[in-house]
């Protein structure tokens, strides 16, 4: 059972979300760490580019496949986790404490559309039925 | 040659009912009917082996032998016979790509080895396993660049490129979206004035190209720092020959090399196959297109050779892959690793100072008897142009000297509309000096015609 961490939101993509003031820490979830197995590299994006909802923002790629992470709020990137650069397996080794980016928000009317830890553990179960 | 088609009727018969299919046709049926074509194919029946030997021959005896001074990417030079023979090795010759690679250590150990020179010679950090030609090298890295800068539209690229390079560049990123702007020529060399006008965020990269389409040695003082200020990536494509006597890729500046092996160890062959080079900056191996054999250590601490990094290829990123390249140019990458094993820095460096020494001899010689004066006067590697002012006077000049037994060089005009007249003549160590002369007093006799 994949971990999920109660004060946290999360997407459907599994993604999950951390707001601090009008910044927001995204990294994503032990369920997808679990399903991509051994990160090998994280390409993130650049501090100070724009971003909207739902554009490609950054990728990770495992032994086994790559995936692509899509942006959950608008914004423009304020901090990037460099420590992935040289180890990405911080991600398979806690992937709520290894945050990838971090974005200030432009439009908070797009948080309402998170789900919350109840609800994204209820998303996980369904699919692992 | 029927012997070599392996399946029996009886065999297909089974797949097909096996598949769940009447005929080989039914496997067609998601071909839209108007796009199938309905006759056989316009090809000869089939030979027999001494049939096929003897059209063979027929077509070989068509050839008109000649000394070649024929270059613009592809040239004449000295092969050791070791190159063929170590090559034709059923071992390596009749390998396929290795799709179940660790198996195949000697195929690694050779691309380990080919990427370690290709490096060493370049001056940059990382190198694949080589590419179809250096045309291909040249898209890949442009496709590196646009890539990396992530809100990239335009490539500059240098006016001097190859004309085929600059075509397959437009065929290729045209109608993505992508802008290739060339940009202005003045005596022979790209001039950089207006490089600031494009450093920003649209700018992917320039990619230049020396020694250029005209022979010429270009300078890129200053060009490298230009563009890294905005975050521009810089190529450089060369002849990888002159690597033995000029500045390398990395000395320039440059982020990716690239270039054709074909100087190195790989006849003329009407054009190929070849194999093309590409190495880069470590921080865009993530971005570089292929295959790649890194060295490890097996379970009992052995050297050993894996295929590595392959994230980037379709089977693992599949429709985010950012290239189509899955392969290399295997062969041709074997014989440019067997040559400069066998030559050494000492042996490169030794061909590409005879063939400067030897293009200089051809040209101040053909200057001062023949009239025919170099059409520029930047520094030349071993290729240098002579204006002949039109298309005509050129055409005439190489035909008068390929019937004196002299392929005397390659008319421009032939690969683009703008270089009419215009003769590029390459010259290298295999060339003695009894030839020489003899190019001289051809062309004294065919000028004068």
């Amino acid at each position: 059972m994949s971990n999920v961490i109660a004060e946290l939101k999360y997407t459907k993509k599994h993604e999950w979300i951390k707001i601090d003031g009008d910044k927001a820490y995204i990294g994503i979830t032990d369920f997808a760490q679990d399903e991509l197995g051994e990160i090998v590299y994280v390409e993130l994006p650049e501090v100070g580019d724009t971003f909207e909802a739902d554009d490609e923002i950054a990728s990770l790629e495992s032994v086994k496949a790559a995936a692509a992470m899509y942006n959950p709020l608008s914004g423009k990137v304020v901090e990037v986790n460099e420590l992935l650069e040289d180890s990405p397996e911080s991600v398979n080794e806690d992937s709520y404490k290894n945050y990838i980016y971090a974005i200030e928000f432009s439009n908070s009317v797009e948080l309402d559309e998170l789900l919350d830890a109840a609800a994204y553990t209820a998303f996980i179960e369904s699919l692992e039925e | 040659m029927n012997s070599y088609i392996p399946h029996s009727e009886e065999d297909v018969r089974e797949m097909l009912l096996a598949v769940g299919v009447q005929e080989i046709d039914d496997l067609f049926s998601d071909v839209p009917e108007e796009l199938r074509l309905k006759r056989d194919l316009n090809i000869p029946e089939g030979l027999s082996e001494e049939e096929v030997l003897s059209l063979m021959r027929k077509y070989a005896s068509m050839n008109t032998l000649g000394t070649s001074y024929l270059g613009c990417g592809s040239y004449d030079r000295i092969i050791p016979s070791a190159v063929s023979g170590i090559v034709s090795l059923p071992t390596f010759a009749t390998a396929y790509t290795p799709y179940q690679p660790e198996i195949s250590q000697g195929v690694l150990q050779a691309i380990f080895e080919f990427q370690t020179m290709i490096c060493e010679l370049t001056g940059l950090d990382v190198s694949n396993a080589s590419l179809y030609d250096g045309h291909t090298a040249a898209a890949e890295a442009a496709a590196m660049c646009f890539n990396q800068r992530r809100k990239s539209q335009t490539l500059l690229v240098s006016p001097t490129v190859h004309p085929f390079t600059l075509k397959v560049l437009k065929s290729y990123f045209s109608d993505m979206g992508f802008s290739i702007t060339v940009l202005p020529e003045k005596d022979g060399l790209p001039v950089f004035d207006s490089l600031p006008d494009y450093l920003d965020s649209s700018l992917a990269g320039l990619f230049v190209q020396s020694p250029n389409i005209y022979g010429l040695l270009e300078d890129y003082s200053g060009v490298a720092d230009m563009l890294h200020d905005e975050g521009a990536l810089f190529v450089i494509s060369s002849d990888p020959m002159s690597l033995g006597m000029v500045k390398s890729q990395a000395e320039w500046g440059a982020d990716i090399a690239i270039g054709d092996t074909q100087p190195f160890g790989l006849h003329q062959c009407f054009g190929g196959p070849t194999a093309g080079y590409i190495a880069a900056r470590e921080k865009l191996l993530r971005k570089m297109p292929g295959r790649i054999s890194g060295q490890t250590v097996d379970t009992d601490g052995n050297r050993a050779f894996v295929l590595t990094l392959q994230a980037r290829e379709q089977h693992i990123k599949r429709e985010r892959a950012t290239s189509n390249i899955c392969s290399n140019q295997a062969l041709a990458a074997l014989a440019t690793s067997v040559y400069l094993s066998l030559a050494g820095w000492d042996g490169i460096q030794k061909a590409a100072e005879l063939s400067y020494q030897k293009a200089h001899y051809l040209a101040a010689k053909l200057a001062a008897t023949a009239g025919l004066s170099p059409a520029f006067s930047a520094p030349f590697f071993c290729e240098f142009t002579i204006d002949f002012t039109s298309e005509e006077r050129a055409g005439k000049f190489l035909d008068s000297m390929k019937k004196r037994g002299i392929f005397a060089g390659v008319h421009l005009g032939s690969l683009s509309q703008n270089r009419k007249g215009l003769v590029t003549i390459a010259v290298t160590e295999k060339r003695t000096i009894e030839e020489l002369d003899c190019y001289v007093e051809s062309a004294m006799e065919a000028v004068n015609e």
